[in-house]
This record gives C-alpha cells, sequence and structure tokens, in this order.
C-alpha cells in the first residue's frame, strides 16, 4: 500500500483528535480560571486539612497491607484476561482442546483464590 | 475497522473525522451538565424536595453555574503535596473519561443486518469517533488509567483523608474490574468481535446479548461497573461521612470541577457501554423508512432513551441504597462477583462449543449446572472449615488482647 501510515495507527488517528480536543479544553478552562480567580496567599490556607484543628504527624501515614495483597490478587486475574479474551473471540477454531485446556487454566486459577481465601487474605478483620 | 480510513487519508477524510469528533465531543459535554442536573432533579423527586430551579428554565444551567462559579475560586496547592503529581492527577481522570467515548457508536442504521455505514460528505463511515481493532478493551484500558487519577491525586495530596480515598480507590477500583473483564468476555464469546460497531452489529433485531449471555453477566456488568465509577453504594473513595471529601478533599477551584467532570462523564460513558454491550446500542426498528431519518434520526433516539434508563437507575442508586461497608465491598467482589463471572464464562464457552460440535445442547447445560454446583459446593466447605479456624483463632487472639488492656 502506498500510504504512510499503517491500518493501526490509521484508526487511532481519530482517538488522537478525540484527545488533543480534550486536552484543548481542560487547557482552556484551566487557563480561563487562571485568569479570573483570585490569589490571596496566607500561610493557614496551605496546611493539610484535618477538620479545622492543626495536623498531627506524618501525612504519608502507613496503610494496611490488605489493599496490597488485593492489588497482587488483581495482577493474578489481569494477566488471566491475556488468555481469556483472545481465547473468547475465536472459540470455535480451538474446539473442544481449546475448551480443556482453558478449563484447566481457569481451575489453577480458582484455585489460587481458594488458596487466599482459605490464607484469610480475603478476610477484612 | 472504519471504512472511511480504509483508503488514502486525505483532507476531506480528516474534515470528515473533525466533524464526527466535535460532535461526538459536543455532545458528551452537553450529556454531562445534563446528567447533572438530571441526577439532582431525579434525587429531589425521591427526597420530596425541588432541586435546582433557579439557573435557566427548570434549573437547567446548574451546571454551568456551578463550574463558572468554581472558576471564580481561589486554586490552593498543599504545603506538604506532591506539586507536579497533584496538578497531573485531575488530568489523569478527566482525560481517560474523554477518551472511552471514542469507542461508542451514537447512530447508524443497524437494523435487518445492516452494519450501522452512513455516508457523511460523501464518505461512508461509523457513526462513532473510532473503531480501533481491539475495541472494548480501549474501554478496559482507559479505565484502568482512570484508577491513576483517583489513587494518585489522594496520595499527593499529602494529608490523611485523601490518602485513605486513595488506598481505598486502589483496591477497590482494581478488585471490581477483574470482574468487569470477566462479563466483557461473555458478550465476546457471543459476538466473537472486539470491535463495539460489530458487537452492536451483532445484536440486530432484539438480539441483545442483554438474554443471549443470559442476564448474569448483564448484572454483574452493572454491579462492578458502578462500583468502578465510585458511584452510590460503592463510594467509599469519598465517603463524606468518614473521609470528608475523600480523595479530592485537598481539590479547589477548576481542578475540583475537573474531578466532577470526570465522575459524571465516566457514568455517561459507562451507561454508553453497557447500552453498547448488552442492549444492542443504537439499533432499533426503523418502520421501513430510509435515508438520513433511519440513519440518524431513529438510532439516536433509541441510543439516547437507552442510556438515560441507566442514567436514571445510577441515581436511583443513589437516592435508595446505603453505602456498603468497606468488607461488604471485597466480600461481594471477590467471594461473591468473581467466582460468579468466571463460572458463567466457563458455562457459556462450553455450551457455545457444544452447539459447535453438535453435542445434545439440554444435556451439556444439566451437566455443565451440576458440575458448577459441585464445584460451588466444594468451595464453600473449603472456605468453611478455614473461617471456622481462623474465627477461634481470630477470638483467642482477641482474648489475649482484653487481657493485656486490662
Amino acid at each position: 500500500m502506498s500510504n504512510p501510515l499503517s491500518d493501526l495507527l490509521r484508526s487511532y488517528l481519530a482517538v488522537g483528535l478525540f484527545a488533543s480536543l480534550g486536552f484543548i479544553l481542560v487547557g482552556l478552562l484551566l487557563f480561563l480560571s487562571w485568569l479570573v480567580r483570585p490569589s490571596r496567599p496566607q500561610a493557614q490556607k496551605y496546611i493539610s486539612y484535618e477538620s479545622g484543628v492543626d495536623p498531627v504527624g506524618d501525612m504519608w501515614s502507613q496503610s494496611q497491607v490488605r489493599y496490597y495483597i488485593f492489588a497482587l490478587l488483581f495482577v493474578m486475574f489481569d494477566v488471566e484476561a491475556v488468555f481469556i479474551f483472545p481465547w473468547a473471540t475465536r472459540v470455535e477454531l480451538y474446539g473442544v482442546f481449546g475448551l480443556v485446556e482453558m478449563l484447566v487454566f481457569i481451575g489453577i486459577l480458582l484455585l489460587g483464590l481458594v488458596y487466599a481465601w482459605r490464607k484469610g487474605v480475603l478476610r477484612w478483620a | 475497522m472504519d471504512p472511511l480510513l480504509s483508503g488514502n487519508v486525505d483532507l476531506m477524510t480528516v474534515v470528515v473525522v473533525l466533524l464526527k469528533v466535535l460532535v461526538a465531543f459536543a455532545g458528551l459535554l452537553v450529556a454531562v451538565m445534563g446528567m447533572v442536573w438530571f441526577e439532582r432533579k431525579a434525587l429531589a423527586d425521591m427526597e420530596n424536595r425541588f432541586g435546582p430551579n433557579r439557573a435557566g428554565p427548570f434549573g437547567i444551567l446548574q451546571t454551568l453555574a456551578d463550574g463558572m462559579k468554581l472558576s471564580f475560586k481561589e486554586d490552593l496547592l498543599p504545603e506538604k503535596a506532591d506539586r507536579f503529581v497533584f496538578r497531573l492527577a485531575p488530568l489523569l481522570a478527566v482525560i481517560p473519561a474523554f477518551l472511552t467515548f471514542a469507542i461508542v457508536p451514537l447512530a447508524g442504521n443497524f437494523s435487518n443486518g445492516n452494519d450501522g455505514v452512513v455516508e457523511i460528505l460523501g464518505h461512508k463511515t461509523f457513526m462513532q469517533v473510532a473503531d480501533p481493532q481491539m475495541g472494548i478493551l480501549w474501554m478496559l484500558a482507559m479505565s484502568s488509567i482512570a484508577v491513576y487519577g483517583i489513587v494518585l491525586a489522594g496520595w499527593s495530596s499529602g494529608s490523611k483523608y485523601p490518602l485513605l480515598g486513595s488506598v481505598r480507590a486502589s483496591a477497590q477500583m482494581v478488585s471490581y474490574e477483574a470482574a468487569l473483564g470477566l462479563s466483557i468476555a461473555t458478550v465476546l464469546l457471543i459476538g466473537g468481535m472486539l470491535s463495539t460497531n460489530q458487537i452492536v452489529a451483532g445484536q440486530y433485531g432484539l438480539r441483545w446479548n442483554l438474554w443471549m449471555t443470559g442476564i448474569v453477566p448483564f448484572f454483574i456488568f452493572i454491579i462492578a461497573g458502578t462500583a468502578e465509577l465510585n458511584r452510590p453504594p460503592f463510594d467509599l473513595v469519598e465517603a463524606e461521612q468518614e473521609l470528608v471529601g475523600g480523595f479530592h478533599t485537598e481539590y479547589s477551584s477548576m481542578r475540583f470541577a475537573m474531578f466532577f467532570l470526570a465522575e459524571f462523564m465516566n457514568a455517561v460513558t459507562m451507561s454508553a457501554i453497557i447500552v453498547t454491550l448488552f442492549l444492542g446500542g443504537p439499533s432499533g426498528p426503523t418502520f421501513g423508512i430510509t435515508g438520513w431519518i433511519s440513519d440518524y434520526v431513529l438510532p439516536f433516539i433509541y441510543f439516547f432513551l437507552k442510556v438515560l434508563l441507566f442514567l436514571y437507575m445510577f441515581a436511583f442508586f443513589r437516592g435508595t441504597l446505603p453505602r456498603f461497608r468497606y468488607d461488604q465491598l471485597m466480600d461481594l467482589g471477590w467471594k461473591f462477583l468473581i467466582p460468579l463471572a468466571l463460572g458463567w464464562f466457563l458455562l457459556l464457552a462450553t455450551v457455545r462449543v457444544a452447539a459447535d460440535q453438535g453435542w445434545n445442547l439440554p444435556l451439556t447445560v444439566v451437566v455443565c449446572l451440576a458440575v458448577l454446583a459441585a464445584g460451588a459446593g466444594l468451595l464453600r466447605a473449603a472456605i468453611r472449615n478455614s473461617e471456622h479456624a481462623e474465627a477461634m483463632a481470630a477470638g483467642s487472639v482477641a482474648k489475649d488482647a482484653s487481657e493485656v488492656d486490662v
């Protein structure tokens, strides 16, 4: 093809335009607001909000590790999606072999979930 | 792929693309303003009050007035904040919200198996901004980026309440994305296509994925989608009673408005995606009419009405359901939605293969359901033992702790 743009790039031409329009709008809004808004700096205004009293201690406090473990579990299911999506669009192509393969794959995955579940990771105590 | 872009890209092509982009963009902005007003009015009706009724007829310009008011407010940057990330986060929230809308088919004649091609300025094209080959995966990708917007906003504020909001957001949005992805996978099983245009085209004549996938994935998608949007009853990220304003506590002026723009834009986009995936998008009966009425007017009316249904649903959720507790939220996601979505996906896949191989379909369904029930039973048994043991252990620990306290 004599076209300088590949098929893939061309289907994103519109997305690119759409995105740039979004950036322009956001930039415009921020700019307009910058033009009209007041600026009267006072030291107290820049203190972190803590319901009206002076903030105590470090602002980046420690949080429970459970949030992190859930994120790790999610990675498991996200990687699985990488295999599931292509297979789901072409089920007939792989027939029974693909189905059995997928059952085994999801079975192992569920085993992982059950393991995490039994370990009490999913309990929010 | 969009027939507009399959030939040479000349100036006219770019003009047509630009035209579509402008229409979709303006439509989305108007829809967002309408959505904010509509939700406030619907909520007011449920709570037996008037709602916005001052700015413009029926208060319809209220959103515009709010936006203007916010732009006149002082923009504060907390001293403890990470300055760069604090400024970046609103953009990361609002731009993906725009971009998801790019793949939604807005109009076009899809009746009787038509593929929704319309003609603009002599060019054949689809009435959607873009139809990339990976189609619906684009939406998943964008919703993943939207997580960053919220998480980074909370983290960069350098304040306690936003930080709590953002760690909540990180686990919540990520958990429900898994269920969301699995329910999309069932739609792909039925249609075999990733492109949103072809997903809609495959649902002509009421062959909606809503029943073709057996309704369950539809409900999974709605629940997971509501959680993904951080809308009530899953709005733990900005739970006012616990976290002041959640992740956007420290934001003010236009940057604060960005988050609200993003939130309502996401609600509109998610409704449009639900309609595209499960309710046949803009397809509907054309009553034998041809020409521009069946190409633009009727499909757009169908699309609008279907989207409105889900916008009302979101407002209804907010007006009627109490907020979930965080442990309930996680339980619903991991212990109910994900196993259910996986099971349903396997069931549909087996039925699909069975139909292809010419097996006895009713028998296959019965066997599958039996296997799924057995699997669910096994799962329950395996979990119950461990939870019992753990509850015992937790009980003894608590007793120890109370003794120490005394």
